[in-house]
């Protein structure tokens, strides 16, 4: 019932259509709890006391986040409904979106996910024991403005990712996010 | 109580016959385990929803749709069509994937319910028999409301408030009128379908005149004070159209429009008329006729139901959802019809399984398209409040007054991606 509602924005199974609103389908569950209580609490210091709080979230990085609407719709859920909402979409297959893919880019981009972020989106980020995002499959103007929100500190980077991000920025230049997103666009699962 | 201690021993009553080898087709349908048959009303956000829904989560229930168009113009997202942003096509969608999932469609117009015998019958005079009836028939237009405003007034200024037709008319319209033309909008008393509609329709309508006919105004006589997300909607009129949109509060005019001269292209409050170029007049709203001739909707002209479950307080075993439901605390939107159907389809699940039904959640979210690149949400989740009276909000949230261009031009893409798997929910 809970999920139900979420499906008619995330798309059945969390397989979102886009072009923008992600797909939820088989990210981890901690991904998922973190998104959720970010959303929910929204500062800082209640978000780590939420996670202290509770060991079912003893993986989650506490990192605040911005949004649109979740923000609003994530405080009407209760904790224990957000770890059923978290579980449910975990449970639901990984989806490659439908969409355009400039391949040279993409390219580029494997290599770059490679040197850059492979250490943590492991295994297609698919390990639940992680609180790295699914980005296999994702809708490309969600990933570009994610990244984009990390760069000028709407969203919190973990540091080891800040130190990456930084250094790949640095080397590669900005093209490097597109070249993330077509190739992330184009992998499957 | 005492109705369901009845059937407690009906069943009991049932098996025995059966042991004794006394089973015969005059036996009820609950004993012979007989196949329970849900019908419904309306192949909209709501309709849609509640046949795919109930059909997903018990599939021995045989569930049947009757829908008068085979193909579905969704209203969402017909204003960016009169906006010109979008082709009227893509809001067309139809029921070979509900068929699919082995729902029955059937095109055709409920025209009477039998709420003692438990039938529908259809104009083409079908007869479909049902354990339990979900209506949901959208709105009728109270086209009396307005004097002169009838159907030849009604292809002349159109409400184009249920898409299709009279979309693509309006958007005709606006085409052909000359530059520095008077196009009145007047939104109806409320409660009516989709509140932030009119306005979002506001922005279209100036977005396609401001590129290709920038002298042009529009007039909107409200029937109404305020209106829903104002306050963002005002400052996007300001940002983006400054000077073109004149919005007339209801208290200024004794309630906005009440009689139009199709003829004379005039459109009159009680106190003044008014010349146009172009009018959309959007009349006062009931629920849809079937509700209306069911005997479903009581005197305000929407149907009370219970909120835990969407049946109708008047006959039981019959069940309203979205814009025709008296959903107290809920909007009118294709997304609350999309939630209501949800719970509604869970709790009727349940009780043709005499399985307990789970407490109701709801959601809704909602999107208006003030420009190309500027959209603006409002969303909120509630639960049913202990003494059952109101679907109460316990978070709600609109875009904030202060968001970045860049949240805006995120919102019309998440606009996109709401109606896209909406409109996958319903017909997929």
């Amino acid at each position: 019932m809970l999920t139900d509602n979420c499906v008619a924005c995330h798309g059945e199974n969390g397989q979102s259509l886009g072009p923008a609103i992600p797909n939820l389908g088989g990210m981890s569950q901690t991904y998922l709890l973190g998104a959720m209580l970010a959303f929910k609490y929204e500062d800082s210091n209640k978000l780590m006391a939420a996670i202290k709080s509770d060991s079912d979230f003893k993986d989650v990085n506490p990192l605040i986040r911005n949004s649109t609407v979740m923000t609003t719709i994530a405080k009407g859920y209760t904790v224990s409904e957000i770890k059923a909402i978290a579980n449910y979409f975990s449970d639901q297959k990984l989806f490659t979106a439908p969409q355009d893919v400039n391949l040279s880019l993409a390219s580029d981009g494997r290599k770059l996910h490679k040197k850059y972020c492979a250490s943590c989106h492991k295994n297609n980020g698919k390990s639940s024991n992680v609180d790295a995002g699914v980005l296999v499959g994702q809708w490309k103007p969600y990933f570009l403005w994610t990244m984009s929100d990390y760069l000028d500190g709407s969203r919190e980077m973990p540091r080891a990712m800040e130190v990456l991000v930084n250094d790949m920025i640095a080397t590669s230049g900005v093209e490097s996010l597109q070249q993330l997103a077509n190739y992330y666009a184009s992998a499957t699962p | 109580m005492i109705k369901n201690l009845q059937r407690r021993n009906f069943i009991r009553l049932g098996s025995a016959s059966l042991l004794i080898g006394a089973a015969s087709v005059s036996l009820p349908n609950i004993v012979r385990g007989a196949q329970k048959k849900v019908v419904v009303i309306g192949g909209g956000a709501g309709g849609a929803i509640a046949a795919k829904y109930i059909k997903k989560s018990d599939s021995s229930i045989d569930v049947t749709l009757i829908e008068s168009n085979k193909t579905y113009h969704t209203c969402f997202m017909s204003n960016e069509v009169i906006g010109g942003g979008r082709e009227i096509g893509s809001l067309n969608h139809d029921y070979r994937g509900l068929k699919k999932r082995g729902i029955n469609i059937i095109y055709g117009k409920a025209t009477a319910v039998d709420v003692e015998k438990n039938t529908v019958v259809t104009g083409m005079g079908d007869k479909f028999e049902y354990d339990r009836l979900v209506v949901s028939p959208g709105i009728s237009l109270k086209t009396e409301d307005i004097e002169g405003y009838d159907d030849t007034a009604a292809s002349v200024m159109p409400h184009a408030w249920k898409a299709g037709v009279q979309t693509g008319l309006l958007r005709r319209q606006l085409l052909e009128m000359d530059d520095g033309g008077l196009v009145i909008v007047a939104p109806p008393a409320n409660p009516f379908r989709c509140p932030p509609g009119p306005y979002e329709r506001v922005c279209q309508i100036a977005h396609y005149l401001k590129n290709h006919k920038p002298k042009s105004k529009i007039l909107v006589i409200d029937s109404n004070d305020k209106f829903s997300k104002q306050a963002l909607f005002m400052q996007g009129w300001e940002a983006r159209y400054k000077g073109m949109i004149d919005w007339v509060p209801g208290t200024d005019t004794g309630g906005g429009v009440t009689s139009v001269d199709s003829a004379k292209m005039i459109v009159s409050t009680d106190f003044d008329d008014f010349n146009a170029d172009v009018a959309n007049v959007i009349p006062p709203q009931q629920a849809g006729e079937i509700a209306q001739q069911a005997g479903l909707a009581d005197k305000s002209g929407w149907c009370p139901v219970d909120l835990g479950t969407f049946e109708s307080k008047i006959h039981a075993g019959i069940h309203v959802i979205g814009d025709a439901s008296i959903a107290t605390g809920m909007p009118k939107s294709a997304y609350a019809a999309n939630s209501q159907a949800k719970v509604c389809a869970a709790a009727i699940v349940a009780s043709l399984n005499n399985t307990e039904i789970l407490e109701p959640s709801y959601v809704n979210t909602c999107y208006s398209l003030v420009a190309p690149d500027y959209g603006i949400s409002i969303a909120a989740v509630y639960r049913l409040s202990k003494d059952r009276s109101e679907i109460k909000s316990v978070s709600g949230g609109l875009t904030a007054s202060d968001a970045s261009p860049e949240t805006l031009r995120r919102e019309v893409q998440y606009a996109y991606s709401w109606y896209n798997n909406i409109v996958a929910d319903m017909f997929t």
